[in-house]
């Protein structure tokens, strides 16, 4: 292969980066750094900042404040031309009066490299779509300009491959098939992915690192597993999946556990899983490492037992069913039971108790709005 | 539109013959009836002058019934100069405009997109001119070039100009008027053109290593194609018969005559109907293929 073909990407690194615009902040003193050919994916609401984030890095935007490292170069003041950095957007931006073919070969023929068709040929071969390379882009359904984007940007093997949440505009079906596609076509090519998405199934589904923003900064930064089964604060736990939340005094800690009074229960976490070991705390559970007895379960240290209360919702989702049970003096709780015909079958109205095991709580640094406090 | 080519997704299947059709058949059938009576039938009377013959009872601005081609073979012979002289000055004012019209709509399109107030403010700027009659325009013009105006008297104070130089009457006068008169209809369809660029395949150019000029001739400029064409056209083929500009009225001199005051002088002064007509019909055949061979080339026939 050609000398101008990078074999890997490249390590990104932003220090410090802040974004002005008129009237707000955009992105607030935002430190990150993704090694190379691992896929990275920044989650977060609409609005959080991740996609000017990622226009600061393709030089769409220049940051207010700080640096942008590519291969331990900065970059910040590169014209986008200039850098070795490729972007998927958003709506796909093909150039309507190309043919399909001449669109992805864009790339190589302004840098002037040889051989621009075969290789954009090559690149649509491997995006499954190189029998439609003489139509224009806009007689391609969206799964398949989706791809072409994918190729022109392939095809300049940047260091680092920008995706504006390309898979948005897709229906459920094509979506999940294009993230398995996608992931492949990453570990194939070995680059440097940074995926911008407000999805957390996908962001979970296909990266290697997950960092979840909000208002302009990165609330927590680590493996899709540890962020869902140990967010740190109330927005993390929040925005990925369901949990139940409880916020109250701590009355005991030592090096084990901790626990917290709520309306007169206590709720007990592990220290090491706990932000926060003093004052008010929050402690969560996802709903799926609950169960709910019908017979009130044995005390033990080792379990949070809670009710009885009645069961007011059941939801069938398919593999789960998710029970909304209202505890008389504590609330509404949420349990999710795998439809694997070993959970006890529950009728609506029925009384039951729900207890998890401790080492499932997680202590937040934060309290979550919008959940009752006990003082 | 011209947009079909570039905007419209996959195209819809053709709907075969049906209720719709005789529908839109008859609601056509007033603009038929329209073209019918104010364009073909002076079409027609205007061909079947061209072919008049002198009277023959000698009557001044009397003919009769012919089919006098010398009539055509005259008019090129001896109005060959005023024909060349149309061409050029329509496609050097229309490039001049083209000049200044794009950088124009480029800024009010696409620079100002996200300023209503500038843009508004911009767009009636461009338009204004309509608000004073064609005339009057012209006539200003005639007033601030004449030959004792500040704007001579300055140039000839500061030595640009000899004692004797002029402005009214040149063949850059003419031009001058021109590019004026015809700038907006330039101008408005490159904006509505641009106005609806992707701004998104503009940054997707510089994301693939194009250069901001190079992203312009790639992208920017393939796209406003269509617009430059409707306003090439909207420019180019009303300067070809304009007759007001360059007439010795305003602007003009005895050497900057078009084919407008040809046909004008030949209607109106020497009441040669029939060499009037026949330069009519010329000039309009004459546009009908420069135009047409102008929109194959570019590319753009969605346009016609």
């Amino acid at each position: 292969m050609a000398t101008e073909f990078i074999a890997r990407g490249q390590d990104l690194e932003l220090k410090g980066i802040r974004k002005e615009f008129p009237g707000f902040v955009a992105v607030d003193n935002l430190d990150l750094k993704i090694p190379a050919g691992e896929f990275f994916a920044l989650l977060g609401p609409s609005g959080c900042g991740k996609t000017t984030t990622l226009r600061m890095i393709a030089g769409l935007e220049s940051p207010s404040k700080g640096e942008i490292l590519l291969g331990g170069k900065d970059i910040a003041g590169m014209k986008p031309h200039e850098r070795p950095v490729n972007t998927v957007f958003q709506n796909y931006a093909l150039f309507p009066h190309m043919s399909v073919l001449e669109n992805v070969a864009f790339g190589i023929r302004q840098r002037k490299l040889t051989e621009p068709l075969a290789k954009a040929e090559k690149a649509l071969a491997m995006v499954e779509l190189e029998h439609l390379a003489q139509r224009r882009p806009q007689q391609l359904s969206g799964g398949q300009q989706q791809r072409v984007a994918l190729a022109r940007a392939l095809v300049n093997r940047p260091s680092l491959l920008l995706l504006d949440e390309p898979l948005g505009a897709l229906d459920l079906k094509l979506r999940r098939q294009m993230q398995i596609e996608l992931k492949a076509i990453q570990m194939e090519v070995g680059l440097t992915f940074l995926h911008v998405t407000h999805d957390q199934e996908e962001a979970m589904d296909m990266a290697d690192t997950v960092a979840v923003m909000n208002q302009g900064h990165i609330e927590q930064l680590g493996a899709p597993e540890v962020l869902y089964d140990r967010p740190k604060t109330a927005f993390v736990a929040k925005f990925l999946g369901q949990s139940n939340m409880f916020i109250g005094k701590v009355t005991e800690t030592n090096s084990e556990t901790t626990s917290i009074e709520y309306k007169g229960k206590k709720i007990t976490g592990l220290t090491k899983r706990s932000e926060k070991v003093t004052g008010v705390i929050a402690i969560g559970v996802r709903p799926e490492k609950t169960n709910f007895h019908e017979t009130e379960p044995v005390s033990d240290p080792g379990l949070n037992i809670l009710g009885p209360g009645e069961i007011t919702d059941i939801r069938f989702t398919g593999v789960s069913n998710q029970y909304q049970i209202d505890i008389p003096g504590i609330g509404v709780m949420t349990v999710f039971a795998q439809n694997v015909g070993r959970s006890p079958v529950v009728e609506l109205g029925a009384q039951v108790y729900v207890s998890w095991k401790i080492e499932h709580s997680f202590g937040l640094s934060d309290l979550p709005s919008g959940v009752e406090e006990d003082n | 539109m011209a947009f079909v080519a570039f905007g419209s997704q996959a195209p819809t299947k053709e709907q075969g013959p049906s209720k719709t059709g005789r529908v839109a058949l008859f609601l056509l059938l007033p603009g038929l009836f329209y073209l019918a009576l104010f364009f073909i039938t002076p079409l027609v009377s205007l061909i079947i002058t061209s072919l008049k013959a002198p009277s023959a009872t000698g009557a001044i601005g009397r003919y009769d019934l012919g089919l006098e081609f010398g009539n055509y073979v005259y008019a090129v012979t001896q109005y060959a100069p005023q024909i060349f002289r149309s061409f050029s000055f329509a496609v050097l004012a229309t490039v001049i405009a083209l000049a200044i019209s794009y950088p124009i709509a480029y800024f009010i399109a696409v620079k100002s997109r996200n300023r209503p107030l500038l843009k508004g403010i911009l767009l009636t700027l461009v338009v204004a001119p309509f608000f004073i009659s064609f005339l009057l325009r012209t006539f200003a013009w005639k007033q601030i070039f004449s030959n004792d105006s500040l704007v001579v008297n300055v140039l000839k104070d500061i030595g640009i100009f000899g004692a004797d130089s002029y402005i009214i009457g040149t063949n850059f006068a003419v031009v001058f008027g021109l590019v004026y008169n015809f700038i907006p209809f330039m101008t408005l369809p490159i904006y509505a053109n641009l106005d609806r660029l992707d701004l998104s395949l503009v940054e997707a150019g510089s994301d693939l290593y194009a250069s901001p000029s190079k992203t312009f001739r790639k992208i920017t400029l393939p796209l406003s194609l269509p617009g430059v064409i409707s306003g090439t056209l909207l420019t180019f083929i009303p300067i070809s018969g304009d007759y007001v500009v360059a007439s010795r009225d305003f602007l003009g001199g005895p050497d900057t005559a078009m084919i407008g005051n040809v046909v004008e002088a030949n209607f109106l002064r020497i009441q040669d109907y029939p060499t009037a007509s026949a330069i009519s019909v010329m000039l309009m055949a004459t546009i009908v293929v420069l135009v047409s061979a102008y929109v194959r080339r570019s590319g753009t026939d969605d346009l016609l």
